[in-house]
């Protein structure tokens, strides 16, 4: 059954990681929309695509507005094997902090957004019978931790959302891929202390590579090892840890 | 932006070679004014229409990605069978097979069917199809004396055979409007089975002799060729003549018709694909084809057997879901229509071309056609091989290579194609094939279906649209 035209969706694909893999999709043949709020900065990455990659300007928190946006995407791609939601935000929270607005922005762009773009994902490829769906889930969703709870909470609520869906949708024919990078060098964490930070480019190319299979997957081997431990840590030992 | 369609709507449809696919939203009306309204839709939404019956054409005639999928199956009633003059008035969606149980006991069977009878009327009609009997009978648009097709504007036109749009409705591939109503001749028979003789042929010579002997005298003939054979034994097959039976009331009734669910009386039909499945590589077939040449020479040659319509007519059905036995990548069909001087030379070429790239089809099958006067015609005064090949992901490439380059050798004979079946035509191909006929139809298209609602993969693909 096979169609020899593929098409992708990435959600938040004007900055981050997100861009990297709309141009590493285009690059290795995918039909790919991309979508997100930074209209100037999607024009100049299809620009090098033309008629390859298409470009949507869309806030993920207009909820509303994705039904008709998802259908209206997949009419223009002519069709959808992949879609993948990269959307997130990270403002700098400090220790003492509790902004509400901040924190409600946070979990509305990284899980309301990815719930009601993710819902229309799952019904399409439900029905169809074929598709991925990858979440570009963090290592911060694994313990909540005192710098950032919203954030934690979102990627932490995304990931579970994500294997809820994978275990609806995987006897259906449906791969749901839960992806959760460490630390990546993107806009997102330009003020961020982080050292050694893995470079965007590399993130996106591991991703599409481990998106073959679906399930959870890290990006570095050290990573599946550390967050190996520090998900099976105490929380009382957790909360003297510091990270 | 216009409101989204309801998304659980959305469906991967495939043609019956299941070879390629595309995903749209389906609609399945209940009656001629849910059709309408499925337009009206499509209009709002500035999406196109793709008409499906029961998708028993082979390649992508009845998918078109994102569009609305207009399934017509819905509507398969027949409104008024007469009995005493053969006139049968139905609904699109009716299948061959329910027409024929219904009209059959009372000695009517229909004057042209498809090697299955999981065809609905309404699509044989779009394709215009053809059976065994093509050079006595012609196509089954040929016995049709009346139908209504619905435009997308919702107008519905009343055609007959002396209007020139019947020509155009019937093997335009559903590209112009929905045929809502048929009024179709059936076939006077007094017994529900046929005579039929087997001829084993050694070569292409004896293929075209026994194809001449038979010339104007059965009503059916039909004959299958083994692609592996090369040499001297290039061509050979069995040929299979028959002329209906007559005075026998008893084989007119359905009991009489129904083809056994067993082999060998204890083998289940259902599950023989899956032992196809584990035959059906080059080696397997190449083993398989030369049995049944043997057989063929050894039990068959010469000998005459009454088979029941449905057996004879439907071999397609006589192995349930034998298609299944060509996944994961599913089969496509090419089917040459080739004047008849040229046939015999084309056609052991077209066999050497297959060999030549070591893609020979699993399953050719030849067969005697006349031409007819409908826009988008297949046949011609001469002959047709239809050869059907196994897809995989290896091989796909290649044999859509092999498939440009026959259909060129065919087009450069005055060869044809036959939309039902096809995968592989490009545009360019498609254009010299049908020459003026295409003018003609995008003139009726203008006319018909100004804003280009009708579509399918087929149309976008040889740009018809």
């Amino acid at each position: 059954m096979a169609n020899p035209f593929r098409h992708a969706i990435v959600i938040g694909g004007s900055s981050g990681i997100g861009e990297e893999l709309v141009k590493q999709l285009a690059a290795s043949g995918y039909k790919v929309a991309a979508v997100g709020r930074n209209e100037a900065k999607l024009r100049e990455i299809a620009t090098p695509y033309a008629g390859t990659v298409i470009t949507f300007k869309h806030d993920v928190r207009e909820y509303d507005k994705v039904p008709a946006l998802f259908q209206e995407i997949t009419k223009q791609l002519g069709g959808l094997d992949l879609f993948i939601y990269s959307s997130g935000v990270m403002p700098d929270v400090e220790m003492d902090e509790y902004d509400f607005d901040k924190d409600r922005a946070i979990l509305e762009t990284n899980l309301l957004g990815a719930v009601a773009w993710l819902d229309q994902a799952a019904i399409r490829f439900d029905k169809t019978g074929a598709g991925t769906i990858v979440g570009i889930g963090s290592v911060a969703g694994d313990r909540g931790r005192g710098g950032m709870p919203a954030y934690c909470t979102s990627k932490a609520a995304l990931a579970t959302y994500l294997e809820s869906l994978r275990n609806r949708l995987s006897t259906k024919g449906v791969k749901v891929v839960t992806i959760k990078p460490g630390p990546t060098a993107t806009p997102m964490t330009v003020n961020s202390k982080f050292k050694n930070m893995m470079p965007a480019d590399k993130a996106a190319a591991l991703i599409l590579q481990k998106s073959k299979s679906g399930g959870e997957h890290y990006l570095a081997l050290p990573h599946r090892v550390i967050f190996f431990v520090l998900r099976n840590v105490p929380s009382f030992i957790f909360r003297r840890m510091r990270i | 932006m216009p409101g989204p369609l309801p998304a659980d709507s959305i469906r991967r449809l495939t043609g019956f070679g299941m070879s390629v696919s595309a995903d749209g939203y389906v609609y399945k009306p209940a009656n001629v004014a849910e059709i309408g309204a499925v337009f009206k839709l499509a209009r709002e939404n500035k999406r196109k229409v793709v008409l499906r019956g029961a998708a028993r054409s082979y390649g992508d005639a009845s998918i078109g990605a994102e569009c609305l999928i207009l399934d017509l199956c819905g509507l398969s009633k027949v409104r008024v069978f007469d009995p005493v003059s053969g006139v049968l008035e139905a609904e699109p969606g009716i299948t061959l097979e329910q027409i024929w149980n219904q009209t059959l006991p009372e000695g009517w069977f229909l004057p042209v069917v498809s090697g299955t009878m999981r065809t609905s009327l309404g699509g044989a009609l779009a394709m215009n199809i053809h059976g065994k009997n093509n050079f006595q009978r012609g196509t089954l648009g040929e016995h049709v004396l009346e139908i209504d097709l619905m435009l997308p504007s919702g107008e519905i036109r009343k055609l007959r055979p002396n209007d020139e749009l019947f020509y155009a409705a019937i093997s335009g591939a559903g590209l112009l409007g929905v045929i809502t109503r048929i009024r179709l001749q059936m076939k006077k028979v007094s017994a529900g089975t046929v005579k039929v003789e087997a001829v084993s042929c050694r070569n292409w010579g004896e293929q075209f002799a026994a194809f001449a002997r038979f010339e104007g005298k059965a009503e059916y003939v039909v004959s299958w060729i083994d692609c592996f054979a090369h040499g001297d034994s290039a061509g050979r097959g069995i040929l299979h003549a028959a002329w209906h039976d007559e005075n026998d009331p008893s084989s007119l009734q359905l009991s009489a018709q129904t083809l056994p669910d067993k082999i060998m009386g204890f083998f289940p039909k259902s599950s023989v694909w899956k032992v196809f499945r584990l035959l059906n590589n080059r080696f397997g077939v190449r083993i398989l084809n030369a049995a049944k040449q043997a057989q063929g020479r050894v039990m068959e040659h010469g000998k005459v057997i009454h088979q029941s319509l449905a057996a004879f007519n439907f071999l397609l059905d006589y192995v349930p879901g034998w298609e299944k036995s060509y996944l994961p990548g599913g089969l496509i069909q090419c089917q040459y229509f080739v004047p008849f001087d040229k046939a015999p030379a084309v056609f052991k070429r077209l066999v050497e071309m297959q060999q030549e790239a070591k893609l020979e089809s699993y399953l050719a099958v030849m067969k005697r056609h006349r031409p007819d006067k409908f826009l988008f015609t297949h046949a011609v005064d001469g002959f047709s091989l239809a050869l059907d090949f196994k897809v995989t992901a290896s091989n796909r490439a290649a044999l859509w290579e092999l498939a440009r380059r026959m259909n060129d050798y065919a087009l450069e004979n005055g060869g044809r194609f036959y939309f039902a079946k096809d995968s592989t035509l490009t545009a360019e191909q498609a254009a010299l094939f049908l020459g003026r006929s295409l003018k003609k139809f995008k003139e009726y298209k203008k006319l018909y279906d100004p804003e280009g609602i009708l579509t399918s993969g087929l149309a976008e693909r040889l740009k018809l649209v």
